[in-house]
Protein backbone atom coordinates (compact mmCIF):
# COMPACT_ATOMS: atom_id res chain seq x y z
CA UNK A 1 0.00 0.00 0.00
CA UNK A 2 2.85 2.06 0.27
CA UNK A 3 2.85 3.40 -3.60
CA UNK A 4 -0.67 3.37 -3.51
CA UNK A 5 -1.85 7.33 -4.76
CA UNK A 6 -4.31 7.42 -2.09
CA UNK A 7 -5.55 4.91 0.65
CA UNK A 8 -7.60 4.99 3.82
CA UNK A 9 -6.63 2.94 6.54
CA UNK A 10 -9.15 1.50 9.53
CA UNK A 11 -11.19 4.60 8.05
CA UNK A 12 -14.59 5.19 10.00
CA UNK A 13 -17.36 8.19 9.66
CA UNK A 14 -20.05 8.81 11.04
CA UNK A 15 -22.36 11.70 10.70
CA UNK A 16 -23.54 12.64 14.36
CA UNK A 17 -24.63 9.46 15.78
CA UNK A 18 -24.86 7.83 12.39
CA UNK A 19 -22.30 5.47 11.29
CA UNK A 20 -21.92 5.64 8.08
CA UNK A 21 -18.67 3.65 7.29
CA UNK A 22 -16.37 1.48 9.47
CA UNK A 23 -13.07 -0.58 9.13
CA UNK A 24 -12.63 0.12 5.63
CA UNK A 25 -9.21 -0.27 3.84
CA UNK A 26 -9.32 0.88 0.74
CA UNK A 27 -6.71 1.87 -1.59
CA UNK A 28 -6.05 2.92 -5.51
CA UNK A 29 -2.89 2.06 -6.94
CA UNK A 30 -1.10 4.56 -10.16
CA UNK A 31 -2.63 3.94 -13.55
CA UNK A 32 -5.32 1.59 -11.71
CA UNK A 33 -9.48 1.57 -12.59
CA UNK A 34 -11.51 1.20 -9.52
CA UNK A 35 -15.34 0.83 -9.70
CA UNK A 36 -17.00 1.50 -6.10
CA UNK A 37 -20.47 -0.03 -6.04
CA UNK A 38 -23.22 -0.55 -3.27
CA UNK A 39 -26.27 -0.50 -2.39
CA UNK A 40 -28.03 3.27 -2.07
CA UNK A 41 -26.97 4.62 1.94
CA UNK A 42 -24.07 2.20 1.61
CA UNK A 43 -21.21 4.83 2.02
CA UNK A 44 -19.69 4.90 -1.36
CA UNK A 45 -20.27 9.38 -1.73
CA UNK A 46 -19.34 9.45 2.25
CA UNK A 47 -15.71 7.07 1.40
CA UNK A 48 -15.18 9.40 -1.67
CA UNK A 49 -15.97 12.74 0.45
CA UNK A 50 -13.50 11.17 3.09
CA UNK A 51 -10.81 10.43 0.41
CA UNK A 52 -10.50 14.46 -1.01
CA UNK A 53 -10.88 15.60 2.48
CA UNK A 54 -14.45 17.26 2.53
CA UNK A 55 -15.93 15.02 5.61
CA UNK A 56 -13.37 13.91 8.64
CA UNK A 57 -12.99 10.52 9.78
CA UNK A 58 -14.06 9.76 13.07
CA UNK A 59 -11.38 7.43 13.29
CA UNK A 60 -8.26 5.83 10.95
CA UNK A 61 -6.33 7.53 8.31
CA UNK A 62 -6.73 8.78 4.71
CA UNK A 63 -2.96 9.31 3.44
CA UNK A 64 -2.57 10.70 0.01
CA UNK A 65 0.59 10.85 -1.82
CA UNK A 66 2.48 14.26 -1.58
CA UNK A 67 1.45 16.43 -4.19
CA UNK A 68 -1.41 14.42 -5.41
CA UNK A 69 -3.65 16.34 -7.97
CA UNK A 70 -7.35 15.08 -7.75
CA UNK A 71 -9.68 15.70 -10.45
CA UNK A 72 -13.46 15.18 -9.06
CA UNK A 73 -16.43 14.77 -11.04
CA UNK A 74 -19.33 15.05 -8.53
CA UNK A 75 -22.65 13.31 -8.64
CA UNK A 76 -24.53 16.28 -8.86
CA UNK A 77 -23.68 19.76 -9.46
CA UNK A 78 -26.46 22.40 -9.11
CA UNK A 79 -25.33 25.96 -10.97
CA UNK A 80 -27.59 28.03 -9.20
CA UNK A 81 -29.44 30.74 -12.11
CA UNK A 82 -28.99 33.71 -10.32
CA UNK A 83 -25.18 33.16 -10.95
CA UNK A 84 -24.31 33.60 -14.79
CA UNK A 85 -21.52 31.23 -15.38
CA UNK A 86 -19.97 30.29 -18.97
CA UNK A 87 -18.58 27.16 -19.56
CA UNK A 88 -15.21 28.82 -20.33
CA UNK A 89 -15.23 30.26 -17.40
CA UNK A 90 -16.69 27.52 -14.85
CA UNK A 91 -13.48 25.70 -16.39
CA UNK A 92 -11.20 28.03 -14.99
CA UNK A 93 -12.16 27.90 -11.88
CA UNK A 94 -10.37 28.32 -9.33
CA UNK A 95 -7.18 27.81 -12.17
CA UNK A 96 -7.14 30.24 -15.12
CA UNK A 97 -6.89 27.99 -18.75
CA UNK A 98 -5.88 29.51 -21.89
CA UNK A 99 -8.62 29.64 -24.56
CA UNK A 100 -7.26 27.44 -26.73
CA UNK A 101 -6.54 24.45 -23.95
CA UNK A 102 -10.23 25.17 -23.09
CA UNK A 103 -11.43 24.58 -26.75
CA UNK A 104 -9.12 21.07 -27.47
CA UNK A 105 -10.56 19.70 -23.88
CA UNK A 106 -14.14 20.17 -24.72
CA UNK A 107 -13.22 18.75 -28.23
CA UNK A 108 -11.75 16.26 -26.29
CA UNK A 109 -14.61 14.95 -23.98
CA UNK A 110 -17.23 15.74 -26.89
CA UNK A 111 -19.03 18.63 -26.44
CA UNK A 112 -16.87 21.08 -29.08
CA UNK A 113 -17.56 24.64 -29.13
CA UNK A 114 -19.65 25.09 -25.83
CA UNK A 115 -17.64 27.78 -24.18
CA UNK A 116 -20.19 30.42 -24.62
CA UNK A 117 -22.42 28.64 -23.46
CA UNK A 118 -24.55 29.79 -19.93
CA UNK A 119 -23.94 26.43 -17.45
CA UNK A 120 -27.40 26.23 -16.62
CA UNK A 121 -28.27 25.93 -20.36
CA UNK A 122 -26.94 22.38 -20.95
CA UNK A 123 -28.12 19.16 -20.96
CA UNK A 124 -27.93 16.27 -18.85
CA UNK A 125 -25.06 15.20 -20.93
CA UNK A 126 -23.29 18.14 -21.86
CA UNK A 127 -23.25 18.83 -18.29
CA UNK A 128 -21.38 15.75 -17.16
CA UNK A 129 -19.21 16.06 -19.82
CA UNK A 130 -17.87 19.57 -19.06
CA UNK A 131 -17.88 18.31 -15.63
CA UNK A 132 -15.02 15.69 -16.80
CA UNK A 133 -13.79 18.28 -19.00
CA UNK A 134 -12.67 20.64 -15.74
CA UNK A 135 -11.41 17.69 -13.53
CA UNK A 136 -9.14 16.92 -16.64
CA UNK A 137 -7.77 20.11 -17.13
CA UNK A 138 -6.33 19.85 -13.66
CA UNK A 139 -3.86 17.22 -15.33
CA UNK A 140 -4.85 14.91 -12.24
CA UNK A 141 -2.69 11.72 -11.05
CA UNK A 142 -6.61 10.31 -10.03
CA UNK A 143 -9.78 11.01 -11.71
CA UNK A 144 -12.45 10.17 -9.12
CA UNK A 145 -16.15 10.12 -10.83
CA UNK A 146 -19.32 9.79 -8.66
CA UNK A 147 -21.76 7.96 -10.33
CA UNK A 148 -20.77 10.50 -13.17
CA UNK A 149 -23.04 8.62 -15.49
CA UNK A 150 -26.38 9.00 -13.92
CA UNK A 151 -28.89 10.49 -16.09
CA UNK A 152 -27.31 9.04 -19.26
CA UNK A 153 -28.82 6.35 -21.37
CA UNK A 154 -27.17 3.41 -22.11
CA UNK A 155 -25.56 4.51 -25.49
CA UNK A 156 -24.27 7.45 -23.28
CA UNK A 157 -22.86 5.74 -20.65
CA UNK A 158 -21.09 3.14 -23.02
CA UNK A 159 -19.49 6.22 -24.73
CA UNK A 160 -18.52 7.27 -21.13
CA UNK A 161 -16.75 4.57 -20.31
CA UNK A 162 -15.19 4.47 -24.03
CA UNK A 163 -13.83 7.85 -22.81
CA UNK A 164 -12.82 6.76 -19.89
CA UNK A 165 -10.39 4.52 -20.69
CA UNK A 166 -9.52 6.31 -23.48
CA UNK A 167 -8.06 9.19 -20.44
CA UNK A 168 -6.65 6.45 -18.86
CA UNK A 169 -4.40 4.70 -21.80
CA UNK A 170 -3.38 8.98 -22.64
CA UNK A 171 -2.76 10.40 -19.75
CA UNK A 172 -2.00 7.11 -17.28
CA UNK A 173 -4.10 8.68 -14.77
CA UNK A 174 -5.54 6.87 -12.12
CA UNK A 175 -9.31 6.22 -12.11
CA UNK A 176 -11.73 5.75 -9.26
CA UNK A 177 -15.56 5.26 -10.17
CA UNK A 178 -18.77 5.38 -8.13
CA UNK A 179 -21.78 3.30 -9.79
CA UNK A 180 -25.22 3.05 -8.40
CA UNK A 181 -25.20 -0.22 -10.60
CA UNK A 182 -24.37 -3.54 -8.35
CA UNK A 183 -23.72 -5.60 -10.94
CA UNK A 184 -22.86 -4.04 -14.69
CA UNK A 185 -19.86 -2.28 -14.32
CA UNK A 186 -16.75 -0.82 -16.52
CA UNK A 187 -15.42 -3.32 -18.13
CA UNK A 188 -11.90 -1.49 -18.24
CA UNK A 189 -11.85 -1.80 -14.71
CA UNK A 190 -8.92 -3.62 -12.87
CA UNK A 191 -10.83 -3.56 -9.62
CA UNK A 192 -14.62 -3.74 -8.53
CA UNK A 193 -15.42 -3.39 -5.03
CA UNK A 194 -18.21 -3.54 -3.61
CA UNK A 195 -19.25 -1.34 -0.13
CA UNK A 196 -21.72 -1.48 2.37
CA UNK A 197 -20.74 0.02 5.34
CA UNK A 198 -17.55 -1.81 5.11
CA UNK A 199 -16.01 -3.54 1.89
CA UNK A 200 -17.98 -6.48 1.25
CA UNK A 201 -15.95 -7.72 -1.48
CA UNK A 202 -13.74 -7.46 -3.97
CA UNK A 203 -12.32 -8.59 -7.55
CA UNK A 204 -12.32 -8.39 -11.30
CA UNK A 205 -15.21 -7.96 -13.24
CA UNK A 206 -16.70 -10.66 -15.90
CA UNK A 207 -16.51 -9.48 -19.39
CA UNK A 208 -19.00 -10.27 -21.54
CA UNK A 209 -18.72 -12.48 -24.55
CA UNK A 210 -21.24 -12.65 -26.90
CA UNK A 211 -24.23 -14.05 -25.26
CA UNK A 212 -27.24 -12.98 -26.96
CA UNK A 213 -28.98 -12.59 -24.06
CA UNK A 214 -26.66 -10.07 -22.67
CA UNK A 215 -26.59 -8.41 -26.09
CA UNK A 216 -29.89 -7.72 -25.33
CA UNK A 217 -29.87 -6.70 -21.70
CA UNK A 218 -26.82 -4.19 -22.73
CA UNK A 219 -28.32 -3.15 -25.97
CA UNK A 220 -26.27 -2.36 -29.18
CA UNK A 221 -23.64 -0.44 -29.46
CA UNK A 222 -22.11 -0.46 -26.11
CA UNK A 223 -18.95 -1.56 -27.61
CA UNK A 224 -17.68 -3.96 -24.80
CA UNK A 225 -17.60 -1.31 -22.38
CA UNK A 226 -19.44 -2.82 -20.04
CA UNK A 227 -19.19 -5.63 -18.21
CA UNK A 228 -20.64 -7.41 -14.99
CA UNK A 229 -19.69 -7.91 -11.57
CA UNK A 230 -20.01 -11.23 -9.93
CA UNK A 231 -19.82 -10.47 -5.53
CA UNK A 232 -18.35 -13.28 -4.06
CA UNK A 233 -18.32 -12.78 -0.26
CA UNK A 234 -15.70 -14.23 1.94
CA UNK A 235 -18.14 -13.64 4.75
CA UNK A 236 -21.77 -13.79 5.06
CA UNK A 237 -24.27 -11.76 7.18
CA UNK A 238 -27.18 -9.74 6.47
CA UNK A 239 -25.54 -6.35 5.39
CA UNK A 240 -24.40 -8.14 2.12
CA UNK A 241 -27.96 -9.61 1.26
CA UNK A 242 -27.74 -7.29 -2.22
CA UNK A 243 -25.83 -9.70 -4.09
CA UNK A 244 -28.48 -12.21 -4.65
CA UNK A 245 -28.77 -11.96 -8.55
CA UNK A 246 -25.43 -13.52 -7.87
CA UNK A 247 -26.46 -16.99 -9.09
CA UNK A 248 -28.42 -15.95 -11.89
CA UNK A 249 -24.78 -13.98 -13.25
CA UNK A 250 -23.14 -16.96 -12.40
CA UNK A 251 -24.77 -19.23 -14.60
CA UNK A 252 -24.29 -16.99 -17.60
CA UNK A 253 -20.62 -15.83 -16.11
CA UNK B 1 -12.75 71.12 -3.39
CA UNK B 2 -14.65 68.53 -0.33
CA UNK B 3 -16.27 71.64 1.01
CA UNK B 4 -19.43 71.30 -0.53
CA UNK B 5 -21.57 68.55 1.99
CA UNK B 6 -23.08 67.42 -1.43
CA UNK B 7 -20.00 66.34 -2.85
CA UNK B 8 -18.94 64.20 -0.15
CA UNK B 9 -22.42 62.35 0.33
CA UNK B 10 -21.85 61.62 -3.38
CA UNK B 11 -18.67 60.93 -2.79
CA UNK B 12 -19.59 58.12 0.04
CA UNK B 13 -22.52 57.07 -1.97
CA UNK B 14 -20.18 56.18 -4.71
CA UNK B 15 -17.31 54.34 -2.16
CA UNK B 16 -20.47 52.03 -0.63
CA UNK B 17 -21.48 51.29 -4.62
CA UNK B 18 -18.03 50.49 -5.16
CA UNK B 19 -17.61 47.49 -2.62
CA UNK B 20 -21.08 46.78 -2.19
CA UNK B 21 -21.65 45.69 -6.20
CA UNK B 22 -19.42 42.75 -5.89
CA UNK B 23 -20.06 41.75 -2.05
CA UNK B 24 -24.21 42.08 -2.80
CA UNK B 25 -23.39 39.67 -5.91
CA UNK B 26 -22.44 37.25 -3.68
CA UNK B 27 -24.54 37.71 -1.28
CA UNK B 28 -27.00 37.03 -3.73
CA UNK B 29 -25.55 34.01 -5.60
CA UNK B 30 -25.02 32.35 -1.97
CA UNK B 31 -28.51 33.60 0.18
CA UNK B 32 -26.71 35.46 2.57
CA UNK B 33 -29.57 38.05 3.04
CA UNK B 34 -30.41 36.97 6.24
CA UNK B 35 -27.06 36.74 7.25
CA UNK B 36 -26.78 40.20 5.92
CA UNK B 37 -29.66 41.52 8.18
CA UNK B 38 -28.67 39.73 11.38
CA UNK B 39 -24.69 41.63 10.56
CA UNK B 40 -26.22 44.67 10.15
CA UNK B 41 -28.26 45.02 12.65
CA UNK B 42 -25.81 43.97 15.26
CA UNK B 43 -24.50 47.10 14.13
CA UNK B 44 -27.04 49.61 16.11
CA UNK B 45 -25.84 47.34 19.15
CA UNK B 46 -22.22 48.35 18.22
CA UNK B 47 -23.18 52.36 18.12
CA UNK B 48 -24.64 51.76 21.69
CA UNK B 49 -21.33 50.30 22.98
CA UNK B 50 -19.67 53.02 20.85
CA UNK B 51 -21.40 55.37 22.50
CA UNK B 52 -21.21 54.28 26.44
CA UNK B 53 -17.74 53.25 26.20
CA UNK B 54 -16.75 56.58 24.22
CA UNK B 55 -15.01 54.80 21.27
CA UNK B 56 -15.35 55.77 17.79
CA UNK B 57 -18.67 54.65 16.14
CA UNK B 58 -16.71 53.15 13.52
CA UNK B 59 -14.56 50.43 14.90
CA UNK B 60 -17.41 49.77 17.37
CA UNK B 61 -20.05 48.61 14.78
CA UNK B 62 -17.00 47.04 12.95
CA UNK B 63 -16.38 45.00 16.22
CA UNK B 64 -19.88 44.01 16.82
CA UNK B 65 -20.65 43.38 13.24
CA UNK B 66 -17.97 40.69 12.64
CA UNK B 67 -18.62 38.96 16.15
CA UNK B 68 -22.49 38.80 14.78
CA UNK B 69 -20.80 37.44 11.59
CA UNK B 70 -18.42 35.27 13.12
CA UNK B 71 -21.48 33.83 15.50
CA UNK B 72 -23.81 33.35 12.80
CA UNK B 73 -21.01 31.36 10.62
CA UNK B 74 -20.43 29.30 13.62
CA UNK B 75 -23.91 27.97 14.03
CA UNK B 76 -24.69 27.89 10.44
CA UNK B 77 -21.30 25.52 10.47
CA UNK B 78 -23.13 23.17 12.95
CA UNK B 79 -26.14 22.48 11.16
CA UNK B 80 -28.65 24.34 12.69
CA UNK B 81 -31.91 25.08 11.37
CA UNK B 82 -30.09 28.39 9.80
CA UNK B 83 -33.06 30.41 8.68
CA UNK B 84 -34.42 30.20 11.94
CA UNK B 85 -31.31 31.02 14.02
CA UNK B 86 -30.55 33.74 11.25
CA UNK B 87 -34.22 35.37 11.79
CA UNK B 88 -33.48 35.23 15.84
CA UNK B 89 -30.39 36.69 15.68
CA UNK B 90 -31.03 38.94 13.28
CA UNK B 91 -34.18 40.97 15.20
CA UNK B 92 -32.89 40.18 18.24
CA UNK B 93 -29.75 42.20 17.81
CA UNK B 94 -31.87 44.85 16.41
CA UNK B 95 -33.54 45.23 19.65
CA UNK B 96 -30.72 44.33 21.58
CA UNK B 97 -29.23 47.40 19.86
CA UNK B 98 -32.73 49.83 20.29
CA UNK B 99 -32.72 48.96 24.33
CA UNK B 100 -28.95 49.34 24.93
CA UNK B 101 -29.19 53.09 23.15
CA UNK B 102 -31.89 54.06 25.55
CA UNK B 103 -29.70 53.08 28.66
CA UNK B 104 -27.21 55.80 27.50
CA UNK B 105 -28.32 58.61 29.99
CA UNK B 106 -26.51 61.93 29.10
CA UNK B 107 -26.00 61.49 25.37
CA UNK B 108 -28.56 62.97 23.17
CA UNK B 109 -28.44 59.71 20.26
CA UNK B 110 -30.26 60.76 17.13
CA UNK B 111 -31.37 57.11 16.28
CA UNK B 112 -32.30 58.18 12.79
CA UNK B 113 -29.19 58.79 11.97
CA UNK B 114 -28.02 55.02 12.35
CA UNK B 115 -31.18 53.15 11.18
CA UNK B 116 -31.56 55.20 8.35
CA UNK B 117 -28.32 56.72 7.47
CA UNK B 118 -26.94 60.82 7.57
CA UNK B 119 -25.25 60.68 4.08
CA UNK B 120 -25.52 64.31 3.98
CA UNK B 121 -23.57 65.38 7.44
CA UNK B 122 -20.39 63.34 6.25
CA UNK B 123 -16.97 64.94 7.07
CA UNK B 124 -13.86 64.39 5.73
CA UNK B 125 -12.39 62.33 8.43
CA UNK B 126 -15.23 60.17 7.64
CA UNK B 127 -15.39 60.47 3.85
CA UNK B 128 -12.44 59.22 4.25
CA UNK B 129 -12.56 55.92 6.13
CA UNK B 130 -15.76 55.30 4.31
CA UNK B 131 -13.42 54.93 1.25
CA UNK B 132 -10.33 53.52 2.76
CA UNK B 133 -13.17 50.31 3.98
CA UNK B 134 -14.16 50.49 0.78
CA UNK B 135 -11.18 49.58 -1.01
CA UNK B 136 -10.12 47.29 1.73
CA UNK B 137 -13.59 45.10 0.83
CA UNK B 138 -12.82 45.25 -3.64
CA UNK B 139 -9.09 44.40 -2.24
CA UNK B 140 -10.19 41.63 -0.28
CA UNK B 141 -12.15 40.29 -2.81
CA UNK B 142 -10.09 40.98 -5.65
CA UNK B 143 -7.41 38.48 -4.00
CA UNK B 144 -9.54 35.72 -3.29
CA UNK B 145 -12.18 36.29 -6.09
CA UNK B 146 -11.19 33.00 -8.11
CA UNK B 147 -11.65 31.00 -4.76
CA UNK B 148 -14.69 32.54 -3.39
CA UNK B 149 -16.23 32.15 -7.08
CA UNK B 150 -15.18 27.85 -6.72
CA UNK B 151 -16.73 27.61 -3.25
CA UNK B 152 -19.68 29.24 -4.11
CA UNK B 153 -20.79 27.02 -6.81
CA UNK B 154 -19.46 23.91 -5.06
CA UNK B 155 -17.46 22.96 -1.90
CA UNK B 156 -16.64 19.94 -2.92
CA UNK B 157 -15.06 20.47 -6.01
CA UNK B 158 -12.97 23.47 -4.09
CA UNK B 159 -11.96 20.62 -1.86
CA UNK B 160 -10.92 18.77 -4.34
CA UNK B 161 -8.92 21.86 -6.12
CA UNK B 162 -7.23 22.17 -2.67
CA UNK B 163 -9.26 25.06 -1.46
CA UNK B 164 -10.50 25.22 2.32
CA UNK B 165 -14.06 26.18 1.83
CA UNK B 166 -14.07 27.77 5.82
CA UNK B 167 -11.40 30.31 5.03
CA UNK B 168 -13.12 31.52 1.74
CA UNK B 169 -16.54 31.70 3.78
CA UNK B 170 -14.46 33.72 6.84
CA UNK B 171 -13.17 36.53 4.04
CA UNK B 172 -16.82 36.81 2.91
CA UNK B 173 -17.54 37.54 6.67
CA UNK B 174 -14.95 39.57 7.45
CA UNK B 175 -15.90 42.03 3.65
CA UNK B 176 -19.28 42.26 5.22
CA UNK B 177 -18.76 43.21 8.43
CA UNK B 178 -16.50 46.21 6.74
CA UNK B 179 -19.41 46.83 4.20
CA UNK B 180 -21.96 47.26 7.32
CA UNK B 181 -19.31 49.26 9.33
CA UNK B 182 -18.79 51.47 6.10
CA UNK B 183 -22.50 51.95 5.33
CA UNK B 184 -23.59 52.36 8.63
CA UNK B 185 -23.69 56.48 7.97
CA UNK B 186 -24.58 56.21 4.41
CA UNK B 187 -28.11 54.04 3.92
CA UNK B 188 -28.64 53.16 8.11
CA UNK B 189 -28.51 49.45 9.69
CA UNK B 190 -32.19 48.87 8.55
CA UNK B 191 -31.34 49.36 4.83
CA UNK B 192 -27.71 48.35 4.28
CA UNK B 193 -29.05 44.64 2.91
CA UNK B 194 -30.62 46.56 0.73
CA UNK B 195 -27.82 48.13 -0.79
CA UNK B 196 -26.39 45.11 -0.80
CA UNK B 197 -28.83 42.86 -2.97
CA UNK B 198 -31.26 45.68 -4.98
CA UNK B 199 -27.99 46.38 -7.47
CA UNK B 200 -27.17 42.63 -7.68
CA UNK B 201 -30.34 41.42 -8.41
CA UNK B 202 -30.99 44.43 -11.25
CA UNK B 203 -27.49 43.59 -12.66
CA UNK B 204 -28.50 40.29 -13.31
CA UNK B 205 -30.21 40.12 -16.38
CA UNK B 206 -27.43 42.27 -17.54
CA UNK B 207 -24.63 39.88 -17.13
CA UNK B 208 -23.05 36.73 -18.99
CA UNK B 209 -20.23 36.47 -16.42
CA UNK B 210 -19.37 36.43 -12.40
CA UNK B 211 -17.41 39.39 -13.10
CA UNK B 212 -19.80 41.02 -15.40
CA UNK B 213 -22.56 40.88 -12.30
CA UNK B 214 -20.16 42.45 -9.37
CA UNK B 215 -19.45 45.38 -11.90
CA UNK B 216 -23.05 45.96 -13.22
CA UNK B 217 -23.91 46.09 -9.83
CA UNK B 218 -21.36 48.33 -8.87
CA UNK B 219 -22.56 51.07 -11.83
CA UNK B 220 -26.00 50.30 -10.69
CA UNK B 221 -25.27 51.07 -7.17
CA UNK B 222 -23.52 54.10 -7.83
CA UNK B 223 -26.38 55.30 -10.32
CA UNK B 224 -28.67 54.70 -7.41
CA UNK B 225 -26.42 56.52 -5.06
CA UNK B 226 -26.67 59.79 -7.24
CA UNK B 227 -30.19 59.53 -8.05
CA UNK B 228 -31.56 58.84 -4.66
CA UNK B 229 -29.33 61.87 -3.36
CA UNK B 230 -30.65 64.21 -6.45
CA UNK B 231 -34.16 62.94 -5.92
CA UNK B 232 -33.23 63.26 -1.58
CA UNK B 233 -32.54 67.11 -2.91
CA UNK B 234 -35.51 67.81 -5.44
CA UNK B 235 -38.14 66.50 -2.96
CA UNK B 236 -36.67 67.15 0.19
CA UNK B 237 -37.00 62.98 1.30
CA UNK B 238 -34.29 61.52 3.25
CA UNK B 239 -31.30 60.33 1.84
CA UNK B 240 -31.09 56.85 2.32
CA UNK B 241 -34.15 55.92 1.68
CA UNK B 242 -34.30 58.05 -1.50
CA UNK B 243 -30.99 55.75 -2.57
CA UNK B 244 -32.19 52.83 -1.97
CA UNK B 245 -36.25 53.84 -3.81
CA UNK B 246 -33.80 54.57 -6.76
CA UNK B 247 -31.80 51.13 -6.78
CA UNK B 248 -35.48 49.16 -6.48
CA UNK B 249 -36.54 51.53 -9.49
CA UNK B 250 -33.51 50.90 -11.05
CA UNK B 251 -34.34 46.86 -10.39
CA UNK B 252 -37.70 47.44 -11.82
CA UNK B 253 -36.33 48.64 -15.02
CA UNK B 254 -34.09 45.81 -15.29
CA UNK B 255 -36.91 43.41 -15.04
CA UNK B 256 -38.05 45.03 -18.55
CA UNK B 257 -34.51 44.51 -20.54
CA UNK B 258 -33.91 40.27 -22.51
CA UNK B 259 -31.90 38.38 -19.98
CA UNK B 260 -28.30 38.10 -21.84
CA UNK B 261 -27.11 35.27 -19.76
Amino acid sequence: MTDALIAAEGLAVSYGATPALHNVDFSVAPGEIVTLIGPNGSGKSTLVRALLGVVQPSAGRVTRRPGLRVGYVPQKLAVDARMPLTVARFLSLPVPQRGDEIAAMLARVGVAGLERRQMTGLSGGQFQRVLLARALLADPHLLILDEATQGLDQPGTAAFYELIAEVRRDTGAAILMVSHDLHVVMSASDRVVCLNGHVCCQGQPHVVTAAPEYRALFGLGTHGTMALYRHKHDHAHDACDHAAPEKEAADVG
Amino acid sequence: MLDDFLLRAALAGLAVAVAAGPLGAFVVWRRMAYFGEATAHAAVLGVALALGFEISIFAGTLATALAMALAVLHLSGRGMAVDTALGVLAHGALAFGLVAVSFLHGVRVDLTAYLFGDILAVNRGELAVIWAGALAVVALLLWRWNALLTVTVSDDLATAAGLDPARERLVLTLALALVVAVALQVVGALLIVALLIVPAAAARPLARSPEGMALAASGIGALAAMGGLWGSMQFDTPAGPSIVVAATVLFGFSLLLPRQG
